[in-house]
């Protein structure tokens, strides 16, 4: 049973890693800020989520895995938040959301 | 060589990588944001030589408090990019100070090749004293039992830099508000993560304080955490920075070295010594010291990062 | 070679970084940021002693440990007062150098402000 949880967290945690990879390169690669934060999402989300699925089996009680999902939420809630702000800054936007305002008012 | 082994020398060659670029990039704000890279791998470090708690609040201050300093320090001195730029030093005193940093680099190497076998060590009698405090974590018994003395003079000296600071203002706008006002579209993104992260953030703080009794944790990085989410509402411009002046900010500043003060004497002249705990009131002694510290702490990180006065009193 | 050892020399180079940051570099936030690394550097080295410290059940001696941590927000608080000096400096000078020969028309009045 033991050796059945090692694989799944193995596995998990390579495809978790993988993608980390993957979001790495496309942060180096990509050639505007915009395809950057695309590529960084990736890791945050699936990468992130693949290793905290991985490390579940490992957590050895109810609490630890409910920590590691609440580590995974915040870094999904935190990583979503500031590619936003990142992106608005990015574009030249000054975006009204009440009134739907693009671009800077001048 | 074992696997473990490998992976450790591979973590500190991109820490090395991560520091050298700090120093040699071109543009302040691209060495800030190594710098704060280089802090958050450096936690993993201190994780791997088993120091937890030293993890956290390196993460905390030197990768997240410090980060945002550097940074709002950065972005306001962009415009002294350009002039700095030329104002390189010689090439003599480049090569001087690269000697210099490899003779200093070579002499901490060989200190620490050269560390004593076996290592001294003082975690026997950090374990043997553990029942006077009844705590289970030994650092934290450290800090507040078997060196207590350090940590409230480090109270202190929280309180000089800010006082430091404060006191940079000019005198026209003495005791007034810290930093420049800030305001973010109330229905935007920071205003939503503003209103949505302070309530988790303040249980996580809070938590993060007390399972220090036990558990890696503790006072210093449950404070940093309440700070930052102080700092997260002032920067959406929800709530603004309280006045310099204002008597219950300063009553909540001298909170922390102040009670711990009063314990101290309390024990000089009821105990046997300064700092002396009572066998049977050690642990909630310490709580309340500690729940006043991490308030203490709280507040004076979140003022020393927002900074010296610019707005001036009663506006 | 332990991993204790490893991270030893990585501290002592990040402290020989840190060091030549600091002489080298002209801008003062710089210089900053390279005694931060100083202080990493010196401090991880505490964590090597640490961890050599190893006895007694515990993954390492809790003196030393504490002593870092005092360590580290003893170094956050001196650099937030040495980056208020240097806010105020440019917001007094126009300027964030540690040049003492100002060139002629920056800056406002000292007096002021």
């Amino acid at each position: 049973m033991s050796v059945a949880i090692n694989i799944i967290t193995i596995v998990a945690i390579t495809a978790g890693a993988f993608f980390f990879l993957a979001g790495t390169v496309g942060l180096l690669r990509f050639p505007d800020t915009l395809t950057r934060l695309h590529a960084l999402t990736k890791a945050d989300n699936l990468g992130l989520g693949l290793v905290v699925l991985g490390l579940l089996p490992q957590a050895g009680s109810l609490r630890g895995g409910l920590k590691l999902l609440c580590v995974w939420a915040l870094a999904l809630l935190a990583g979503a938040m500031v590619s936003q702000l990142i992106a608005r800054e990015a574009s030249g936007q000054r975006g009204d959301s009440v009134t739907g305002h693009d671009g800077p008012v001048s | 060589m074992t696997v473990a082994l490998a992976l450790e020398m591979a973590l500190a060659a991109v820490v090395l990588g991560v520091a050298t670029w700090t120093i040699a990039a071109r543009e302040t704000f691209a060495a800030v944001v190594g710098f704060v890279t280089y802090g958050l791998m450096l936690a993993l470090i201190w994780v791997r030589l088993d120091a937890v708690d030293v993890a956290l609040v390196e993460a905390a201050i030197g990768g997240g408090l410090g980060g945002v300093l550097l940074l709002g320090a950065a972005a306001r001195l962009r415009v002294t990019e350009t002039l700095a730029a030329t104002a390189r030093p010689g090439a003599t005193v480049r090569v001087g100070a690269a000697l210099l940093s490899a003779t200093v680099a070579a002499a901490l190497a060989t200190g620490v090749i050269l560390l004593p076998d076996p290592a001294p060590t003082l975690a026997p009698a950090a374990a043997a004293n553990a029942t006077a405090t009844g705590l289970g974590n030994p650092v934290t018994n450290v800090l507040m039992a078997f060196r207590a003395m350090d940590t409230m003079l480090e109270k202190v000296v929280l309180l000089l830099a800010l006082v430091g600071v404060w006191s940079l203002a000019p005198d026209r706008l003495w005791g007034g508000y810290p930093g420049p006002r800030h305001h973010a579209d109330p229905l935007g993104t920071l205003a939503f993560l503003a209103r949505l992260l302070p309530p988790v953030g303040i249980v996580v703080g809070i938590y993060v304080f007390w399972t220090g009794k036990d558990h890696p944790g503790g006072a210093f990085q449950g404070g940093t955490i309440l700070a930052a989410m102080w700092l997260l509402v002032m920067m959406a411009g929800i709530a603004d920075a309280p006045q310099v002046s204002s008597r219950r900010l300063r009553i909540v500043l001298i909170a922390g070295p102040g009670i711990f003060l009063a314990v101290g004497l309390a024990g000089l002249a009821i105990g046997s010594a300064f700092l002396a705990y009572p066998v049977a009131y050690a642990k909630p002694l310490i709580l309340g010291i500690e729940i006043a510290m991490t308030l203490t702490i709280a507040a004076t990180l979140g003022l020393l990062v927002a900074g010296a006065p610019e707005r001036s009193a009663r506006q | 070679m332990s991993a204790a050892i490893v991270f030893g020399l990585c501290g002592a180079a990040a402290a020989g970084l840190g060091l030549y940051g600091l002489i080298a570099d002209p801008q003062p936030l710089r210089k900053i940021v390279a005694f931060n690394l100083l202080g990493s550097g010196v401090f991880m080295v505490f964590g090597v002693v640490a961890r050599r410290g190893a006895a007694s059940g515990f993954g390492g001696d809790p003196v030393p440990q504490a002593l870092v941590i005092t360590g580290v927000v003893v170094a956050f608080s001196a650099t937030a007062l040495a980056v208020a000096l240097l806010l105020r400096l440019f917001q007094v000078t126009g300027s964030a150098t540690l040049n003492t020969e100002e060139p002629a028309g920056m800056g406002t009045d000292p007096a002021d402000a």
